[in-house]
């Protein structure tokens, strides 16, 4: 029977043993790697009888603490693929030189570079700031969860479902080679006949629907849920800056959703909306892919400006400077972001009107910006400054994401971006403010919110070993593509022709390697502190006398967050309580009403991933069947009335009394 | 809010003695017309693709020789039907009647799959005569643009199904006529989209 053809194509698609990558070898070796570190990591789980404790507590959790957490362990792990991605281009781009084709070839290089940027947006800094937020927002307003805990957990599934498509795209089949925007018609089935865009595609769909409900999610809560006396203009600014991403998440990513539509229609139906012929516009995609691309950079911005109003604020001892312009550069910085997308192909053609528009409108976008810049500055001057961990992250942020925002207003002008499109000079710009901003504000929140979310600090010596190689080795690594770029060297280049170019590639190669230590240094900073997480314990639950309500409760928090619903007087609610002599109350619990566990998120998401698999390889039955499966499933979720649960009072009264002694102990 | 809390003179209170309860399903309104707009902006891309693409017949049919106004006029009235019948089920259900609920509601998706039967129809026939959604970025784009509009039907009409499953076994409970008022929004949304559709695509594609 499996000796018919036919009989195969109806079942595995056009999913054939020659479409495993067995001929690439560096492909073999990361799998054979992937594969036994999977079996450790799955073997240790079952020897330790760690299945039944994953599932009940974290991976069927709808706790916004522990969603937040998978969030960022998720970023964590991406970031080494992404980076092992760069840290290959790098190579090759530094050994292509003198007639020499490097190590390797166009079909896998294309699919590095493709695979580092989606990997990189999506994958990494999209779930490290959904993490921040998920974990830091519901404790900064004084709510207990989250608006729709169970869409909340479902989001996280529906992100890591888009992970595994990505991932199985390494190992059965490829990756799309087309840049991470899948421009057509180069994505199109007529010049990407292959799997590669399709796994594209499908693992952003999926992934994208976790993101807009999560989107969603966030602003009903802070909309909603925040305690009383908590003010528009008394919120934090980091939950302020989280609203502004939501809002932007909420209005952007349903035009990704739609244009991805639209590309799979012309791959898969064969309809005319990117094509080069029967009325198609490639550019119209272009267009509406920057729709979503413009916001989304501020997506992953925003937020880590909120980290870094949050960390200045503390760590300089004073109430931030300028709150109230801060909230409306915010404001303004969110809705201009829509009225910029033109300025990434100015050389469509449009014209000049139309270009000096979008040419001024995304100047106009450095005010707001620099209006944040001085208000950090101001808040640091005359402040006590402690150098901790995240204020040089901070420090280093301002002084990096000056010189990125400054390209970028280089880029603006329309005409020198026609010399500069599509040169390293864009590559180097946007790099400058999405690790100078995006990746330092990430890491700047880590090491803040570090000692609230496990109750110990990060080791101090590790972190700054990894500060230092990060922004050194960033220096080194993306100063040279600059140069490169201004020379006219253009993106995506496998090999090169003139050797006087090499140096500068080489020296990036160092830069990337400088980069490889900071991040090994961050996992041996993590490492390092849980094995002397005694002597880095945190009891106060406020190590580094902050300002703002998450660090009011315990480090790490209650499953209920606050005993009592804390009530809000004045922006930093938790200095204010602090100055007015706050007495933490110890009697008179009540039972706390509290969201139960669910495993249909788990359930769905692995459905989608099987429902995207199937439509990947044409294999029908699968992707119906799994289809067929998530309505089921969904269905059968609304028939479950009963969604929640009483932590009963002498249990919230048993666990406020440890924090009692905790507190009394380090008195 | 800010004036009750900080009366002067008193010492400023920093918790509330007693559980602050959220009621369940407060932010539920909120939520839904936070995905109702997020629809809305697919739909948006969608009007935005037709309107670009709109006139690019690539010298197949135009919407001269395709559309049938009087079938979708009929179309168009079997839906604004539907909305009106939905009302009336929303007005049974604020009355606690649950059997009146549930009769209007029948009607409502029979409405619903009236307006699904006579798209289908208008499809067809339009296939058949060789206006594929393959022919022309302007087919592709109507195919998908009014396609997606009764996906959407599609949908909320199995979703009236359970609700009506619901309903009949659960009763008209308070997580149930949250349920019934999210599927409201839903239904009419789907009708304020289907103006557009009317407007932009059949109307004003018979005067292009």
């Amino acid at each position: 029977m499996f000796d018919n053809p036919a009989v195969l194509k109806a079942i595995f698609g056009r999913l054939t043993l020659d479409q495993l990558p067995l001929h690439e070898p560096i492909v073999v070796a990361t799998f054979l790697v992937v594969a036994l570190g999977g079996i450790a990591v799955v073997g240790a789980i079952t020897y330790f009888r760690l299945w039944g404790y994953l599932w009940r507590e974290w991976f069927t959790s709808v706790d916004h603490k522990k969603i937040g957490i998978m969030y960022m362990a998720l970023a964590t792990i991406m970031l080494l693929r992404g980076f092992a991605d760069a840290i290959m281009m790098r190579l090759q781009q530094s050994l292509a030189f003198n007639g020499s084709e490097g190590y390797l070839n166009a079909h896998h290089y294309d699919q590095i570079f493709t695979a580092h940027g989606v990997i990189m947006i999506f994958f990494v800094a999209m779930p490290f700031v959904t993490g921040l937020m998920n974990y830091v927002v519901p404790l900064q307003i004084g709510a207990r969860d989250v608006s729709f805990p169970f869409l909340n957990n479902f989001s996280f599934w529906m992100t890591a479902g888009g992970v595994v498509l990505v991932m199985m795209s390494l190992f059965i089949g490829e990756f799309a080679q087309t840049g991470w925007l899948a421009y057509p018609p180069l994505s199109g089935i007529a010049y990407s006949p292959n799997s590669g865009v399709d796994y594209y595609i499908w693992a952003l769909q999926i992934a994208g629907v976790g993101t807009t409900l999560s989107g969603i999610n966030l602003i009903a809560t802070i909309v909603k849920m925040r305690a009383p006396g908590m003010t528009l203009m008394r919120m934090p600014v980091f939950t302020w800056t989280s609203l502004c991403t939501n809002v932007l998440i909420v209005a952007a990513f349903p035009v990704l959703t739609a244009v991805l539509v639209l590309l799979s229609l012309d791959r898969y139906v064969g309809t005319n909306f990117f094509t080069n012929d029967f009325g198609g516009s490639p550019m119209m995609y272009v267009n509406f892919i920057w729709i979503w691309g413009h916001p989304e950079v501020y997506i992953l911005i925003l937020p880590v400006f909120g980290v870094f109003s949050e960390v200045t604020s503390t760590f300089a001892g004073k109430r931030l400077f300028g709150y109230t312009s801060m909230v409306y550069a915010t404001v303004v910085i969110t809705v201009l972001s829509y009225l910029v997308w033109l300025h990434h192909f100015f050389t469509m053609g449009s014209g000049a009107s139309v270009n000096s528009f979008f040419g001024i409108t995304t100047m106009i976008i450095s005010i707001p910006t620099g209006a944040k810049m001085f208000n950090w500055l101001f808040t640091m001057y005359r402040g006590r400054i402690r150098f901790e961990l995240p204020m040089m992250w901070t420090i280093a942020f301002m002084l990096t994401f000056v010189i990125g925002g400054m390209t970028g207003v280089l880029l603006a002008v329309p005409p020198a971006d026609f010399i500069l499109h599509n040169s390293l000079f864009l590559i180097a710009h946007f790099h400058n403010v999405i690790i100078g901003g995006v990746v330092f504000g990430i890491f700047a929140g880590i090491n803040f919110w570090f000692p609230k979310a496990f109750g110990f600090k990060l080791d101090d010596f590790w972190g700054k070993v990894s500060f230092w190689f990060w922004v050194i080795g960033f220096y080194v690594a993306f100063m040279p593509l600059y140069a490169l770029g201004l020379m006219g060297v253009t993106r995506r280049l496998r090999v090169f022709e003139d050797p006087s170019l090499q140096i500068w590639f080489v020296i990036a190669a160092f830069g990337a390697f400088l980069i490889l230590l900071g991040i090994v240094a961050f996992l041996v900073q993590i490492a390092v502190s849980i094995r002397n997480r005694e002597k880095l314990r945190d009891t106060t639950g406020d190590p580094w006398n902050a300002r703002t309500l998450e660090w009011a409760t315990s480090s790490p928090p209650p499953a209920y967050n606050f005993a009592f619903t804390p009530v809000v007087h004045d922006l930093d609610a938790w200095w204010d309580m602090k100055e007015n002599g706050y007495k933490r109350p110890l009697e008179g619990f009540k039972p706390i009403h509290m969201p139960s566990n669910t495993g249909t998120g788990v359930i769905i998401a692995v459905l989608s991933v099987a429902t995207g698999f199937g439509l990947v390889w044409y294999m029908w039955w699968l992707a119906a069947l799994g289809f067929v499966g998530i309505l089921a499933v969904a269905i059968a979720h609304t028939f479950n009335y009963h969604r929640s649960f009483n932590i009963p009072a002498e249990e919230v009264a048993r666990t406020e009394a440890a924090r009692t002694r905790l507190l009394a102990g380090q008195a | 809010m800010t004036t009750t809390l900080d009366t002067p003179g008193t010492a400023r209170v920093y918790h509330l003695p007693e559980e602050h309860e959220h009621a369940e399903g407060s932010s539920t309104s909120l939520g839904f017309w936070l995905y109702l707009m997020s629809d809305c902006l697919i739909f948006a891309m969608l009007f935005g693709a037709y309107g670009v693409l709109g006139g690019n017949y690539a010298a197949g049919p135009s919407p001269k020789d395709l559309f049938d106004l009087p079938l979708v006029a009929v179309n168009t009235s079997m839906l604004l039907l539907s909305s009106i019948t939905y009302g009336f089920a929303m007005l049974a259900m604020q009355k606690k009647l649950k059997g009146a609920t549930l009769a209007w509601l029948a009607i409502t998706g029979l409405f619903g799959l009236a307006f699904l039967s006579i798209e289908i129809y208008e499809f067809s026939h339009m296939i058949h005569e060789g206006a594929t959604p393959q022919r022309s970025a302007f087919l592709s784009a109507f195919f998908t643009l009014v396609g997606t509009h009764g996906l959407h039907v599609t949908f909320g009409t199995l979703w009236l199904v359970t609700l009506m499953v619901q309903v009949g076994r659960f009763g008209l409970i308070a997580a149930n006529r949250r349920r019934l008022m999210c599927l409201s929004m839903f239904w009419h949304f789907l009708d304020v989209i289907w103006i557009g559709v009317f407007t932009i695509v059949y109307l004003m594609g018979m005067l292009r």
